[in-house]
């Protein structure tokens, strides 16, 4: 992957002067391809990264596996990008194994989440079963730990 | 009891003349400040890696806890002969050609141990690791320093060794990558040192710790060099590649003779190395490229960063090619290098260490280590930039 990019992943929020430094290009070059990156669509958006368990949020988080039957037409494209259009679902992706869409959805209360499924998902033409189980806690997001890391332990001066 | 004179008088002649590492006088006095930010570790700031670490927790439980062969663990050896023959171009028999130590400043103890008589001469460059003058006068050597200077960029030429070989010059001591300059020497640089080493029948022992941390250009080893293998010991370990400098392991790799030799030193001064460090050395070379791979990304990044601002405010620096030091100039701020440095230190809570840590000839200059997080960084050099401002 672009070094650019890999830079971005890790902080969204670097000053185009300081990852030129880092690359060693100029930073008008850097604000172009992160242009370029916007506008070809390989960089959809940038989000901060929350630890919601410390936020009392009125929030509950359903991971469901889905199966659903491919359509003459479009496979499994059809079914899966109209389950995305749901705003309560906030990930969605085509697996391999015994079904076939993971979707991560989200929730103000469990009855809320599970009048979604069984009122909106599971009656969709096409979805024939699913599968619901609900996020206790959460440990790492997006490669980054939720719990603090200890303090840096080494010397400060070494040789 | 402390300072009594009568005790003092006591000690080995060799160790009472040999004086305090200038590191640890600056050590105690950053330590005593808060807030500090340290661009003066000579360790990386990334984390073992996780599978190392779980693995070494699991070698604990299956009782990996006694001990090992004096050479190592032969699993380990052939980890080893199989990873230096890949990485660093030369084969070596894991039966008798590689022997696990106790980092690499052991190994190093051992291998000069091992070939010094009383009175011969080392050349070592300057400037340097901390230990390897003390290391030399315990072996009972004559260390005879040849200096690198910025202008060269701190690399080794065959001139400057010729001027200070003499016929009891026995042993020369390699290290590029080198702390604390970042210094590399391409292959053609290192064709004419070891051309010299031949002609003149030298030893040599090369400490290739940051071996695996080049960023412009792969490192290539002398050991690799015709004629090289049989008159070299290469010493290497898991510090810095891998972040595992508190599991204390290194090895050496080298003619049997010599591995044997310094063999029976470290049969009866150190036994083996810990069982544990060994198994984490062995799942670390399980798969090393992709671990290394990431950190080196990493820290070409910071490399490139840090040049790019010593430029920005008009601190003179070659550029760091290896490790991950760079080592500027701060002669003109006519300043001595470890006045500069406390300077640094009590204005903007900074610590870099003096050059002069590392040798006379580091007078001038500082070295600034970014094995550390690019925040760190950044915060640093604004700090640096401010300092500099107001002289």
């Amino acid at each position: 992957m672009d070094e650019l990019l890999r830079i971005l992943q890790t902080n969204a929020l670097e000053s185009h002067e300081n990852i030129a430094r880092m690359l060693g290009l100029p930073a008008a070059e850097v604000t172009r391809r992160i242009a370029e990156y916007e506008r070809g669509g390989v960089i959809r958006g940038y989000q901060a990264i929350l630890n919601e368990d410390r936020l009392e949020l009125d929030k509950v988080t359903a991971v469901i596996e889905v199966k659903v039957t491919p359509q003459r037409e479009g496979g499994f494209n059809t079914i899966a990008e109209r389950i995305s259009r749901f705003p309560e679902v906030r990930s969605a992706y085509l697996m391999s194994g015994t079904y076939d869409v993971l979707l991560f959805v989200e929730g103000p209360t469990l009855r809320e989440v599970a009048a979604f499924v069984s009122e909106r998902l599971s009656t969709l033409e096409g979805v024939i079963s699913t599968s619901t189980h609900f996020m206790l806690k959460t440990y790492k997001r997006y490669g980054v730990l939720m719990h603090s890391e200890s303090p840096d332990e080494r010397l400060t001066v070494s040789p | 009891m402390n300072g009594s004179p009568s005790l003092r008088n006591r000690i080995s002649a060799t160790v009472r003349d040999i004086p305090r590492s200038g590191i640890r006088d600056f050590f105690d006095i950053v330590t005593t400040m808060k807030d500090v930010i340290s661009l003066g570790i000579g360790e990386p700031d990334f984390d073992t890696p996780w599978h190392v670490r779980e693995s070494t927790v699991f070698a604990l439980e299956r009782g990996a806890t006694h001990y090992t062969s004096n050479l190592g663990y032969l699993e380990l050896r052939r980890a080893l002969a199989r990873y230096v023959g890949k990485t660093f171009g030369a084969d070596y028999n894991p039966e008798d050609e590689v022997l696990v130590t106790v980092g690499v400043s052991e190994a190093l103890d051992l291998a000069l141990r091992a070939l010094l008589n009383p009175g011969d001469e080392v050349l070592y460059h300057e400037p340097c690791y901390v230990s390897y003058r003390a290391t030399i006068l315990f072996a009972y050597g004559v260390p005879v320093e040849v200096e690198t200077r910025a202008a060269d960029g701190f690399r080794l030429t065959r001139a400057m060794l010729e001027a200070r070989t003499t016929p009891r010059t026995k042993v020369l001591m390699l290290n590029f990558p080198n702390n604390p300059t970042g210094a590399v020497m391409s292959r053609a640089e290192l064709e004419d040192i070891a051309a010299f080493a031949r002609e003149r029948d030298l030893l040599v022992i090369t400490d290739e710790i940051y071996g695996e941390l080049t960023y412009d250009a792969p490192h290539t080893s002398i050991v690799s060099l015709p004629g090289m293998r049989e008159r070299t010991i290469f010493l290497h370990g898991f510090s810095k590649a891998w972040a595992m400098t508190g599991f204390r392991l290194g090895y050496a790799c080298g003619p049997a003779e010599l591995i044997e030799a310094m063999m029976k030193i470290h049969q009866y001064t150190m036994l083996c190395a810990s069982s544990l460090s060994q198994k984490a050395a062995l799942e670390a070379l399980a798969r090393p490229e992709s671990d290394i791979a990431e950190m080196v990304n990493e820290y070409r990044r910071r490399r490139n960063f840090i040049a790019a601002a010593f430029a920005d405010m008009g601190l003179e620096c070659h550029r760091p090619l290896g490790a991950f030091y760079a080592f500027p100039s701060v002669a003109r701020f006519g300043l001595p290098a470890k006045e500069f440095a406390l300077a640094l230190l009590r204005e903007e809570k900074v610590a870099l260490v003096p050059g002069t840590a590392f040798g006379a000839c580091g007078e001038g200059f500082v070295r600034c280590a970014y094995a550390t997080r690019m925040e760190n960084i950044k915060e640093a050099m604004v700090r640096l930039r401010r300092f500099i401002g107001r002289r």
